[in-house]
Formats: structure tokens, C-alpha cells, sequence
């Protein structure tokens, strides 16, 4: 098999503030289901190996992981090399019910952002409060970045992890950099 | 800017996250209706000064639709409120008639 590269090659940027880093790859299934069904929301526990997150957050652990996505949709996450097999076994379980899953490992890019500056690159490229008050780490929040749709959460108080498409990966990063370029620091938070 | 919540997945957030479809609660004419009541429904939209409904669409966010009301003069939104309706709700209609006492319901302006 061929190896899995990703959009950026894991390119970093340590110069700002925070630093930007490509992370991944990372295993992703997009699971589309009606969530109030035992079945769909057990199965994406299985698949994943952590429990089902509240409405608008998510629970991580490691590479593993499921994030709330809308009312109708979860994100499951691996470690890239299990994808295959756990979307065989997901797929299996929800052969009777009307779900969807779907590998997109490979249509997105991860970026990892970290320093102490991360809610203030954040708060200047998404319309969110990323007040500590207000967002916290194992929220999960679908937005913008700029001019693309993206989603994050912080993983910890200075660690916020990032999905956004494949196609606009290198858009991301560098809008990501500029945020964080040093002297821009608006020290809000 | 407005800003906008929504009813689906309970964010609430400034308008760019969202996008704006049009007027709402249209009645849709197809085959069989006259000439005249095909043109109004494809291309005859109300643009009025005041209390106005629209579909939104959570465009960055969850992507589902949901109805918004809100003043096209002084951009106050009053409420959003599920898609899956022909007509705003009752409370919706209170905030609206609390704050704009004048405004003569949605029927009489269209």
C-alpha cells in the first residue's frame, strides 16, 4: 500500500507566537444518522473507543475521538492505519439502519496550534467567544477560518486542534501564521 | 451585523457564519396554477421596510436551515426558529407585536 501523505507534509511554523503545525494523518468517519437511535450512537462508541459527546462538544483521547457535528452527524476518530477496519465493523453494525458512513481521512487537513497566544490567533480569524469563560477545552465548534469552513477544539488550556478541507490546507496554514505573527499579539485574553 | 442563532445546534454567532436564502414562508405554485401565480411564486419577493422573514442557512456551522425574523431598518433580529413550519410561531409573533406594536401581521403585507 502506498504511504498516506498529507496536503502539507506536516509543515510547521514556529516563529509567531503559537506555533502552526500540520498534523495527521489523522482517521476521520463521517457518520450521518438520526443520533436519538441507540444503535448509530453505540456504534460510534465502538468505533472510536471514547463516549458519546454532548451536543456542540467532543471527547478525545489520543488519536481517538468522536466530535458532535450537527444534529444528524458525528466525526469518529482514529489512528489512520485502524480506519479501514473500523469502517468495515461500523458499516457492519448499521447494515440495518439508515446511517451513513463514510471514510474522509483523506479529504481533510489537521493542523495543531500551541502557545499561549492560541484564543487570540483563533478569536482573529473565527466569529467565536473564545473568552476561557465561554470556550473550553472539549467544546467543539464548527465555524470559519477567514474565508473557509473549518472546525476546532482545544484540547488543553493552550492546545487547540483544527480540521478544515484538504483543498484549502495551505490557505489555512498561512492565514494561521499571519494570526500569529509576533508583534501582533493583541493580549485581549 | 446581526447576529443569529441557531435553533438547530444552538450556536449563536455573528452573520458571516450564516447565510441568508430570501424571503420566507412562500407558497409554492406549480403545475396546474395560472401564469400569473407561477410568476409571483418564482420571481415576486417582498422588500418591505421593517419586520421581515427569512431563511437562513447555518452556511460554516451545522448546515441545516432554520427561519429568522428580524427588522430590515433597524436590523433587530427578534428570534429564529425551526425550518420545518409554514408560518412563525406564536411566541415569535408576540416578540414582534411587544416590540413593534403597529405591525399588522404577515398576512396583510403580502
Amino acid at each position: 500500500m502506498s504511504e498516506p501523505v498529507t496536503a502539507l507534509k506536516g509543515g510547521t511554523n514556529t516563529a509567531g507566537f503559537a506555533s502552526v503545525t500540520e498534523i495527521g494523518p489523522i482517521g476521520m468517519i463521517t457518520l450521518r444518522g438520526r443520533l436519538s437511535e441507540k444503535a448509530i450512537t453505540k456504534s460510534a462508541v465502538a468505533a472510536s473507543g471514547v463516549t458519546m459527546p454532548e451536543q456542540r462538544m467532543c471527547n478525545t483521547q489520543g488519536e481517538h475521538g468522536i466530535a458532535w457535528m450537527s444534529p444528524d452527524e458525528l466525526l469518529v476518530m482514529c489512528p489512520y492505519a485502524e480506519v479501514h477496519d473500523r469502517l468495515a465493523d461500523l458499516q457492519e453494525k448499521l447494515a440495518k439502519h439508515h446511517a451513513l458512513a463514510v471514510n474522509v481521512s483523506d479529504a481533510r487537513a489537521v493542523f495543531q496550534v500551541k502557545g499561549e497566544g492560541v484564543r487570540e490567533v483563533l478569536a482573529k480569524l473565527a466569529p467565536v467567544d473564545m473568552h476561557p469563560d465561554q470556550f473550553t477545552p472539549g467544546m467543539f465548534r464548527r465555524t470559519r477560518l477567514a474565508q473557509v469552513p473549518a472546525a476546532f477544539w482545544m484540547t488543553d488550556d493552550t492546545t487547540v486542534h483544527i480540521i478544515c478541507f484538504r483543498s484549502v490546507a495551505q490557505y489555512v496554514f498561512e492565514v494561521l501564521c499571519v494570526a500569529a505573527q509576533p508583534g501582533s499579539e493583541v493580549d485581549h485574553f | 451585523m446581526l447576529t443569529i442563532h441557531c435553533p438547530n445546534c444552538g450556536v449563536t454567532a455573528e452573520e458571516t457564519e450564516f447565510h441568508a436564502h430570501g424571503e420566507a414562508h412562500l407558497t409554492r405554485f406549480g403545475p396546474g396554477s395560472t401564469d400569473d401565480q407561477f410568476e409571483s411564486y418564482l420571481f415576486m419577493r417582498r422588500n418591505p421596510k421593517g419586520v421581515h422573514f427569512e431563511r437562513w442557512r447555518h452556511q460554516n456551522g451545522c448546515g441545516k436551515w432554520f427561519h429568522v425574523a428580524r427588522c430590515t431598518m433597524t436590523l433587530e433580529v427578534f428570534g429564529s426558529y425551526s425550518a420545518q413550519t409554514t408560518e412563525p410561531p406564536q411566541d415569535i409573533i408576540d416578540i414582534i407585536k411587544d416590540r413593534r406594536p403597529d405591525w399588522d401581521g404577515l398576512e396583510a403585507t403580502t
